[in-house]
């Protein structure tokens, strides 16, 4: 029961729980891309593990940093529209933008 | 011994998880997301994925929370989380059922054991996947763009010199 193989995939089921917890939950928009790196953590993990699991490491490793360069870049331009997004409307609530116009 | 320590970080990364999420203080949820980058790198280090666990470290932890911070300082750390529109019973009973769902499909199809392959990271990442290391090239080049956009000033564009 306690092996680490399941161990590994708990984490990574409660990982991604607590991140779509987050993202229900969340209305700030700098949050949102904090909870988005939660969600992309769990998901690099299970890349990982499932390579392993797979008999090819090399392949999920290598598709794990992929997926860690995509999610920095994700980071980024999102915490740039955030400043963006607070520098014009003043507010970083994400309802309240998505019915502002102009 | 090994799976006392698996459950550890990996019961801390979760811990880290849900404070970063309920915490009102974003600089807080900053840290509390860095301290999951570490603890992940370490699983991942264990898991024999050493490359993935520097990179982890190094961009998770060192890079992303960098950006983080300077973006809570240009927003100001007074922009504080405000309540869910969602119930909170509600999310969590979605989020139950999800988990529920992933469990139920994910734990049959774990073998005993670990499988040994062959085929290494360099091999599989400079050889097999060349075109996703273009496609990595790219995509740091856009994160250079979006660097840029997060440290401009406001400059008044062409639409609000006209309003004046």
């Amino acid at each position: 029961m306690f092996t680490p193989l399941n161990i590994i995939l708990f984490g990574v089921v409660a990982l991604l729980g607590v991140g779509f917890y987050g993202l229900l939950i969340t209305r700030n928009l700098i949050k949102v891309v904090m909870v988005l790196q939660i969600l992309i953590k769990a998901v690099v993990l299970a890349l990982v593990l499932a390579g392993k699991l797979g008999g090819n490491p090399g392949l999920g490793q290598s598709t794990a940093a992929t997926v860690i360069v995509a999610d920095t870049i994700v980071a980024v331009v999102g915490l740039a529209l955030a400043v963006q997004v607070r520098r014009r409307f003043g507010t970083l609530d994400v309802p309240k933008i998505s019915t502002l116009k102009g | 011994m090994e799976s006392i320590l698996y459950g550890l970080f990996l019961l801390g990364a979760v811990f880290f998880a849900y404070r970063a999420i309920v915490s009102k203080k974003i600089l807080s949820a900053t840290i509390y997301l860095a301290c999951i980058s570490a603890l992940m790198s370490a699983v991942l280090y264990l898991l024999g994925a050493a490359q993935v666990a520097v990179m982890e470290l190094s961009v998770g932890a060192g890079l992303v929370t960098v950006l983080l911070v300077y973006a809570v300082s240009v927003v100001g750390d007074d922009a504080l989380d405000p309540p869910s529109v969602v119930p909170k019973p509600l999310a969590f009973g979605m989020v139950g059922l999800v988990m529920i769902l992933l469990g139920w499909m994910a734990f049959p199809a774990i073998p005993a054991y670990f499988e040994r392959g062959s085929l290494t990271l360099a091999v599989s990442l400079w050889e097999s996947r060349v075109l996703d290391v273009w496609i990595q090239i790219v995509l740091i080049f856009s994160g250079v763009m979006g660097v840029l956009g997060l440290l401009s000033e406001k400059t008044p564009g062409k639409f609000e010199e006209i309003q004046r």
